[in-house]
């Protein structure tokens, strides 16, 4: 078994295994920690594939990005330490169905297809490439991707803020001063003294 | 040795496992993880057919791209709404998200 067959085989089990235990750990928060693990195995994978500048966006963007959005909003929502009684709906037996019966679809049908495996190896500077095609070719996709992650952006920032019309059952409460703050605030007189 | 077959099987298993979390996970977030496993599914489809089938072209890397950026986008604006709702309900279970039905 050459290298590469061993670096696929352990990338593969790392990512299945890390994949199994986010969709099935009780505590939100250790699955959003085995997702940084699959996807640090997908980029391992893109290695392997000969995408150099897609490892690094995976790194950077879902590693980095997506990753701590999905951990912030654990922390933001989930009571971590109770609420994980019920970590999974009624519809167990029927999603495992579903899915393994869609794993057997997929396999058969990969098994059954002759794909047109072209012989070539890869050429050099695929980046370089990958740069050109995407302002010369996918110039009008790539401008509507930039449009879309401003508007996402945006859309975000206006969904998430809090609207003190429509949310009146929670009292804002201001932080409390510092306690030479009080006392200077208390007694006017001495603090400007 | 390592061929197509392999990256595509691998891809279907993964693909699987996050349709299962999305199917069965109660928690908004937990089922936001499990689509974002798909996506790179997907992208590990795309980038194999890339690397095999055209050899030459990496246009299967771009499509590549364009759905990490998409993916962020989603994942930000899912993640806003996530937070929303459990400021007005304290609870992010999706099985009882039933608010927005019309």
């Amino acid at each position: 078994m050459d290298t590469i067959s061993l670096a696929f085989f352990a990338l593969a089990f790392l990512i299945i295994a890390s994949s199994i235990f986010v969709v099935s750990s009780r505590n939100v928060f250790h699955s959003a920690i085995f997702l940084v693990l699959a996807l640090f195995g997908v980029a391992g994978i893109f290695v392997l594939l000969e995408a150099p500048f897609l490892a690094a966006a995976q790194v950077l963007i879902y590693v980095g990005a997506v990753s701590m959005l999905m951990i912030f909003a654990v922390m933001l929502t989930a009571r971590i330490a109770d609420a994980s009684l019920h970590h999974t709906n009624e519809q167990v037996g029927t999603g495992f169905i579903v899915s393994a019966g869609l794993l057997v679809v997929i396999l058969y049908s990969l098994w059954k297809t002759p794909f047109a495996v072209s012989p070539d190896a890869v050429t050099e500077g695929a980046g370089k490439t990958l740069g050109q095609l995407l302002l010369t070719k996918f110039v009008l996709p790539f401008e509507i991707v930039s449009v879309l992650l401003l508007g996402a952006l945006i859309g975000a920032v206006v969904i998430a803020k809090k609207d003190p019309s429509t949310t009146p059952e929670r009292e804002t409460r201001p932080i409390p001063l510092p306690k030479s703050a009080q006392k200077a605030a208390q007694q006017p007189g001495t603090a400007e003294n | 040795m390592i061929g197509l077959d392999h990256y595509l099987a691998l891809s279907a298993i993964v693909f699987c496992i996050g349709v299962y979390g999305m199917l069965t996970r109660r928690n908004a977030v937990g089922v936001l993880m499990s689509v974002e496993l798909m996506f790179n599914a997907v992208n590990i489809t795309l980038v194999a057919f890339a690397r095999y089938v055209t050899p030459g072209a990496v246009t299967g890397q771009v499509v590549a791209v364009f759905t990490i950026a998409v993916a962020a986008a989603e994942a930000t604006v899912a993640l806003a709404i996530v937070l929303l709702i459990y400021q007005h309900h304290r609870g992010i279970d999706v099985d009882r998200i039933n608010f927005m039905k019309w």
